[in-house]
């Protein structure tokens, strides 16, 4: 089968910034002093010497009343409660799931936060603890909501209501997790055919629309016989395209930009989507229609 | 002088046309790899060097090794089979990647924060792709700006330099492969530039005592150089991110 190849020099590198220069704020970067007062609060990202505020990560300044602190524009996930994220099981213990959440400890999943199928009411038997990995087994990807997060900064999850749960067939896509941008719901159905969950963790799941519908299943279906078809299979895969297109660009991702960026990328071909120019477009065109849809 | 050579001319050039006190070209680069949390390119002059950092995150095979109160730097140093002159395959284990891992893992843990981030772990790789003096320096410095790209907590910059004698008698700054073959010790420091504190002093042979002052401080002034520099690109990196995303998230 012949196939076009793409190389190029390094010399010949496409620029994809789509930087806009207004009112940028003060940046700290490690080391540099803050506040020569201590009258303040030192919150994450800064420390104490000699009497002296300093920040040290790189970003910028947040402060509430007297607490200071410096949050660096990219960086692992640090979970809050009531987060949703997608995270991909990597062990399974007696009572729990190990997660992998892109967090800087594992995650669990205890089995008493978890709606076992059969009712929310069921008790949770011995027995129970023997099918764990029927239920969730190693490599499997599910959403969830953060419910606590213990002293040493690791995430508790669960998965107690039927939006959550194990995730069927679809695509994942890892950004960092700044760049998604926090709102109300991170679940999106798409009027393309196209579900989209974006976990506040950087882990976005790109699936054909779910229709919720089957009761008392806990969110452990995973039909993997239904065929899904190849429109909407390519649907999914321009979703992804564009959503790494913007994630290199630096665009915050959430439910218009993708879909102003699908918008704009619909002129070019799935493969071509992939190529950087192309990209650097697709992110600079969303840009510039996100900036016009704020300002009227 | 009866030297074939001399390191400095007598109008004050050296072999490559800089002056004793001037420091090679340095062009940066953050975030140049999507899958790292951190990354980071760096030349200095020629010497080309690639850095990327993993983590914090869950210690990986056996979790005896973790510790309760710190985070642990794990550091691997590699040359490209390409960088040097001569084409050579150079297993990672050797013993000359062995030591600079190790004088990696000093001059970064004086930096980082470990204590913030119990029962972790961080990995710090880096790759020479072309070997033109200076090697530990650019190494130090790419790993930094890594790991700030990665968002890690750091007490500030740790910058790396090195300086020798030319003449016997006036010290002079990061020295290029070419002066380090000619002769003339290297020392080799990693600093903490902003508070002043020597991380890791090395020597490649003797020479006089009474230089020795002369020799740390003008490396030391490489070091404050070095850091400036970074701290610039540091800061258009933030901008460029945080423009481009219009500082969402913000409050």
């Amino acid at each position: 089968m012949p196939q076009k190849i793409q190389m190029r020099l390094a010399s010949n590198r496409v620029d994809t910034s789509v930087v806009i220069n207004r009112d940028i704020p003060a940046i700290y970067t490690p080391g540099q002093i803050i506040s020569n007062q201590n009258e303040f609060l030192r919150g994450h990202g800064t420390y104490e010497e000699n009497g002296q505020l300093k920040a040290s990560v790189a970003g910028v300044r947040e402060k509430v009343d007297i607490l200071i602190s410096v949050r660096p524009l990219k960086s692992r996930y640090h979970g809050k409660v009531g987060d949703v994220v997608v995270g991909r099981i990597i062990e399974v213990q007696q009572k729990r799931w190990k997660v992998n959440t892109n967090s800087i400890l594992d995650s669990v999943l205890l089995i008493s936060s978890v709606n076992l199928p059969g009712g929310e009411l069921r008790r949770r038997s011995a027995e129970d603890e023997h099918m764990m990995r029927k239920y969730l087994q190693e490599g499997d990807l599910i959403s969830a909501e953060v419910q606590s997060v213990y002293s040493d900064g690791s995430l508790s999850l669960h998965t107690r209501s039927l939006k959550y749960g194990k995730l069927g067939q679809g695509v994942l896509v890892k950004v960092f997790p700044s760049l998604i941008k926090i709102s109300k719901t991170h679940f999106h159905n798409l009027s393309i055919g196209v579900s989209l969950i974006l976990g506040t963790n950087g882990f976005i799941w790109i699936c054909p629309i779910i229709n919720n519908t089957e009761e008392n299943v806990g969110g452990f279906v995973q039909n993997l016989e239904e065929v899904v078809p190849k429109s909407i299979r390519a649907t999914m895969a321009r979703i992804r395209n564009c959503i790494l297109a913007l994630a290199q660009s630096k665009v915050m991702l959430f439910d218009s930009s993708i879909t102003y960026a699908y918008e704009e990328s619909t002129k070019y071909t799935l493969a071509e989507l992939l190529l950087p120019e192309v990209m650097a477009d697709v992110a600079l065109s969303t840009q510039q229609k996100l900036i016009l849809s704020e300002t009227e | 002088m009866s030297r074939k050579k001399e390191l400095i001319s007598n109008i004050g050039l050296r072999l490559d046309g800089r002056r004793a006190g001037e420091l090679r070209r340095i062009r940066c680069k953050l975030g140049v790899f999507s899958e790292p949390d951190g990354s980071a390119y760096i030349e200095q002059g020629l010497t080309k060097v690639l850095a990327a950092v993993y983590g914090p995150h869950q210690v990986r095979g056996g979790r005896s090794k973790a510790q309760h109160d710190s985070a642990i730097v794990n550091c691997q140093f590699s040359m490209a089979v390409f960088s040097t002159g001569e084409r050579k395959r150079r297993p990672r284990g050797d013993r000359k990647s062995t030591e600079m891992s190790i004088h990696l893992h000093q001059a970064l843990v004086a930096a980082i924060k470990v204590e913030l981030y119990p029962w972790t772990q961080i990995d710090v790789y880096v790759e020479v792709l072309h070997a033109d003096g200076g090697i530990y320096p650019a190494c130090v410095n790419a790993a930094t700006l890594a790991l700030i790209d990665a968002g890690i907590p750091l007490k500030e910059y740790v910058c790396a330099c090195t300086a020798s004698l030319a003449n016997d008698d006036i010290p002079m700054i990061d020295i290029s492969h070419q002066e380090e073959v000619m002769g003339g010790p290297t020392l080799t420091v990693a600093a903490l530039p902003m508070s002043k504190k020597v991380v890791l002093l090395e020597m490649s042979q003797r020479f006089h005592v009474d230089h020795l002052p002369k020799v740390l401080k003008t490396a030391l002034q490489g070091c404050v150089d070095i850091k400036n520099i970074l701290d610039v690109t540091v800061s258009n990196n933030v901008k460029e991110i945080g423009s481009s995303t219009r500082w969402g998230n913000m409050t």
